[in-house]
């Protein structure tokens, strides 16, 4: 056994140990739905306690009638480029009708090509690895939903100061 | 480079200590490498992922994510974070003497 073995080292597999990250998901759209998923599942992976607060428009992201739905649009995104070229989208050409939904079509093609999963199964994957997911209670309160609405993965509805004291001595970042 | 004696066998290792040449691995390896994080016995469990991800290696060049494995291999999310807990990903590409995925997901 170990008497065989020498000159060997262990990766610190612990260095994350008692991490704690916080991330706020204040927005809906397809583009902006991804980052706070992307960061929380990797940070779960890694071992670190990651809880995901939705707020706001970022209550899409968790709403079973919206989760499946969400867009992108090129209106006013001067980011938004014409495929891998340099070359801006033209704002007239992204007004016209059905090129949200095209840009959306196209968008979720290029994120199941890298192999990422949709929104829900992601949501379910972050889940299932320990993250915890939260809904905000005043813009809860103010859209006039219920825990009914959205996925079983969420937790529960809770105000600032819960997710204050969850978030203590973590990070926190603002999506 | 630094390497190391596992077992009876040279092997190398970069700098955090994965290995780095796949073809020096075998099985005794894992079971030490296992053994070092903790992990002891593996089971047959822990093996389904390992053949997965070596064979994955094989034909791909790079090492399955975890998402991949969860997919592909039929073992879940939950069950990889109960084989390979804290830090499963890696946990995995360590015992079975691949380099860390690459990927995100």
């Amino acid at each position: 056994m170990t008497t065989e073995s020498s000159g060997f080292i262990a990766p610190k597999f612990d260095a994350d140990q008692g991490r704690k990250l916080a991330l706020i998901c204040s927005k809906g759209t397809l583009d902006m739905a991804y980052p706070g998923l992307i960061i929380g599942n990797g940070a779960a992976q890694e071992g670190i306690e990651v809880h995901l607060f939705f707020t706001f428009w970022g209550l899409d992201i968790i709403r079973r009638k919206t989760i499946h739905k969400l867009t992108v649009t090129p209106v006013g995104n001067t980011a938004m480029r014409m495929g891998s070229t340099s070359l801006a989208m033209p704002q007239w050409l992204g007004a016209l009708p059905g090129m949200s939904s095209i840009a959306s079509w196209m968008m979720r093609g290029k994120i199941k090509g890298l192999a990422v999963p949709p929104v829900h199964e992601f949501l379910t994957q972050i889940s299932e690895a320990g993250g915890h997911l939260w809904a905000c209670k005043m813009s809860v309160d103010m859209m006039k939903l219920t825990k009914a609405d959205f996925v079983d993965e969420v937790e529960d509805i809770i105000n600032v100061s819960d997710f204050l004291d969850l978030s203590r001595d973590g990070d926190i970042i603002f999506i | 480079m630094p390497t190391a004696n596992i077992v009876g066998r040279e092997v190398h290792l970069n700098d955090e200590g994965f290995m780095t040449d796949p073809s020096e691995w075998n099985e005794e390896i894992a079971a030490f490498l296992a053994r070092q994080i903790g992990i002891d016995p593996l089971t047959e469990d822990h093996w389904k992922v390992i053949r997965f991800l070596r064979t994955d290696f094989a034909s791909e060049g790079e090492t399955a994510t975890l998402r991949r494995i969860s997919t592909l291999a039929g073992v879940g999310t939950k069950e990889l974070y109960g084989l390979f807990p804290g830090k499963p990903a890696r946990k995995m590409a360590y015992v079975s003497g691949l380099p860390k995925p690459k990927g995100c997901v």
